[in-house]
């Protein structure tokens, strides 16, 4: 069966790639039926004889399958979360068995806007159907059945990761005995929505974007997309560790130019982080993921009384916010937890005080570390993991 | 709500002659509790009572908290405790949720104390409270030959410090139980190291010389 053309890159990438949805489609949210499709992942560790010790990490808006490599096989970088996840870890690979699914219409490895639509024989672009936080986690739970797994150990992951969480917790509650989600909410505000809004008309407003043909043209909307990435990047920290990281210090120089030259090592630093994005992330992957996280309300389908969603949840919950996250904040989290409080479910609420922002989730926090280790080694203790 | 009776910490009991050892106020609490029982402690600190009624009693314990450490220090351990305050966030928990609310030694650092006790046998079937009994003998003492606020071993803070806003004797308790027509399953008085005084609860002698009451209530 001929399914979107492996690319290049597809070919190069390490870890497993599954064809899903041959007989029974993917049923997105925007009513199409979809497949066959790819998902790439990556595992870790050794499920055990009775399938018990599984632990789904989902990845984040522009993170991937390689939570924990040695070498990331594009930008040649450490896993995203190795802080968290290998052996001996807080996320204990010689213990558990980890699965990270690269998310649907996600660009390292599972189906996506730049691979070939079959119909065409042309990279599907926009005509790539819109994808949602659910249909992200409908294509993993196919995954998941595909490894032979009833029900998870744990599933965890930070912001959008965790937006899969909450989305797992309330369309498989039986599947899923522990959940941290992590720096999340169960709704993308107004204001994240606005920045994701920016973030696209930058992409767009890029000649080379070719209204989302651009592969066919041979043409990059790199400018577009370094500018999106740039915007949100700054929103990913705090005021404060920017204060602390960069002040008004200069790059390479000592006095202002007067010119738009980057004297600022601030802009230096932005114009960094926007030029490494775009040689790893596609344009429109990054258009549709963006959405993905913008149409997410787990309240929604229950006319705004989110407890509904988790009633009668047997799953045990640390949901995990940080003090100077302005994406997603510890208001949101406890508007979560009181909701699963309401539902009488088991949960932990905790905020952890740092001001390193929404991106703490990623790095060396120590009170976060032992706040979640705590939690898995307590769940593990109930569900009889050695 | 961790920090209000720090005294007592230095007790220790030596339960049913095995290693396990807490508070002594906290054992008396916990010897109230039915085994395999669904128990939400507010104001639970570090989590002692609830680890200790996890490991001896297998019971279903939640716990909410006022201190970020102490909430940090609960969740590290495996207890499921969320940041809150028994004034704010007692609300959202349904009806019936708990067999037990055990709120301990922080009914007095409430804003409403009564709507509090009114929460607890709403989403307990039971309440189990303890607080500092400021009819004891030594607080009588000091406001009426001291002419002070009275401080102790376990009133430590002074006044315009202290985060206990709104004290009562036992003989106060017990009024607002009849007035709330909360029924009272067990009481008693403990002395200033956590013990069980042996003076009823309802007596003139208990109201004198318990540090603490301590009550089950039921609706």
């Amino acid at each position: 069966m001929l399914i979107a053309a492996s690319t290049d890159q597809r070919r190069i990438l390490p870890g497993h790639q599954i064809v899903l949805g041959e007989t029974d489609r993917l049923r997105l949210d925007s009513g199409i039926e979809f497949g066959p499709f790819i998902l790439a992942y990556q595992t870790y560790g050794t499920l055990n004889a009775d399938k018990s010790n599984a632990i789904l990490i989902c990845h984040a808006l522009t993170g991937d399958q390689y939570v924990a490599d040695d070498v990331h096989p594009i930008t040649g970088k450490e896993g995203w979360w190795r802080e968290i996840v290998g052996p001996g870890k807080i996320v204990d690979t010689d213990k558990y068995y980890v699965i990270c699914p690269n998310v649907i219409g996600g660009c390292m490895g599972s189906s996506g806007p730049k691979d070939t639509n079959p119909v065409t024989g042309k990279p599907w672009a926009l005509d790539f159907p819109v994808v949602t936080i659910a249909d992200m986690v409908r294509a993993q739970a196919m995954l998941i059945d595909h490894i032979g797994i009833d029900s998870l150990f744990a599933v965890i992951g930070g912001s959008m990761g965790g937006m899969q969480v909450l989305e797992w917790c309330k369309s498989y509650p039986d599947r899923v005995f522990a959940a941290a989600p992590i720096a999340t909410s169960f709704r993308h505000s107004a204001q994240n929505i606005a920045f994701h809004e920016v973030g696209r008309q930058a992409v767009m407003a890029d000649p080379d974007w070719c209204g989302g043909n651009y592969l066919q043209e041979g043409k990059k909307p790199a400018r577009g997309l370094a500018v999106a990435r740039m915007t949100a990047h700054i929103t990913y920290l705090s005021e404060q560790a920017l204060h602390r990281k960069f002040g008004r210090k200069l790059q390479n120089r000592g006095a202002i130019t007067y010119s738009f030259d980057h004297d600022f090592q601030i802009e230096s630093y932005l114009r960094h982080q926007g030029k490494a994005f775009v040689d790893r992330f596609d344009a429109n992957s990054y258009l549709y993921i963006t959405r993905a996280m913008d149409y997410f309300d787990l309240s929604v389908e229950y006319d705004g009384r989110l407890a509904e969603a988790f009633t009668g949840s047997k799953t045990r919950f640390c949901v995990i916010s940080f003090s100077s996250d302005w994406c997603f904040t510890t208001a949101e989290s406890r508007i979560l937890a009181h909701a699963l409080n309401a539902a009488s479910c088991n949960v932990s609420c905790v905020e952890i005080e740092s001001d390193k922002g929404h991106d703490a989730f990623l790095l060396d926090e120590p009170d976060f570390h032992m706040v979640l280790s705590g939690f898995i080694t307590g769940a593990a203790e109930s569900r009889g993991l050695k | 709500m961790t920090d209000i009776t720090p005294a007592t910490t230095a007790v220790i009991a030596n339960t049913t002659g095995s290693n396990d050892r807490i508070r002594v106020d906290l054992q008396l609490i916990a010897e109230m509790v039915a085994p395999a029982s669904r128990v939400l402690d507010i104001g639970c600190g570090d989590g002692e009572l609830l680890a200790y009624l996890k490991r001896t009693k297998r019971v279903d314990g939640r716990g909410l908290e006022l201190s970020n450490e102490g909430v940090r220090n609960c969740v590290a351990q495996g207890l499921p405790v969320m940041q809150g305050d028994a004034d704010r966030d007692l609300k959202d928990y349904p009806d019936g949720a708990f067999d037990y609310a055990i709120l301990s030694q922080t009914l007095q650092a409430t804003q409403r104390p009564r709507d509090v006790l009114g929460e607890l046998l709403r989403i307990g079937h039971k309440a189990i409270v303890s607080f500092p009994n400021f009819g004891h003998w030594r607080a009588r003492f000091d406001l009426m030959f001291r002419g002070r606020m009275p401080q102790n071993p376990n009133l430590p803070i002074m006044w315009y410090e202290t985060p206990n806003i709104h004290f009562c004797t036992v003989r106060d308790f017990v009024e607002l139980c009849e007035e709330l027509g909360v029924n009272i399953e067990r009481s008693m008085v403990l002395n200033e190291y956590g013990s069980k005084v042996s003076l009823g609860s309802h007596s003139i002698l208990a109201n004198l010389f318990g540090n603490q009451g301590l009550f089950m209530l039921r609706r």
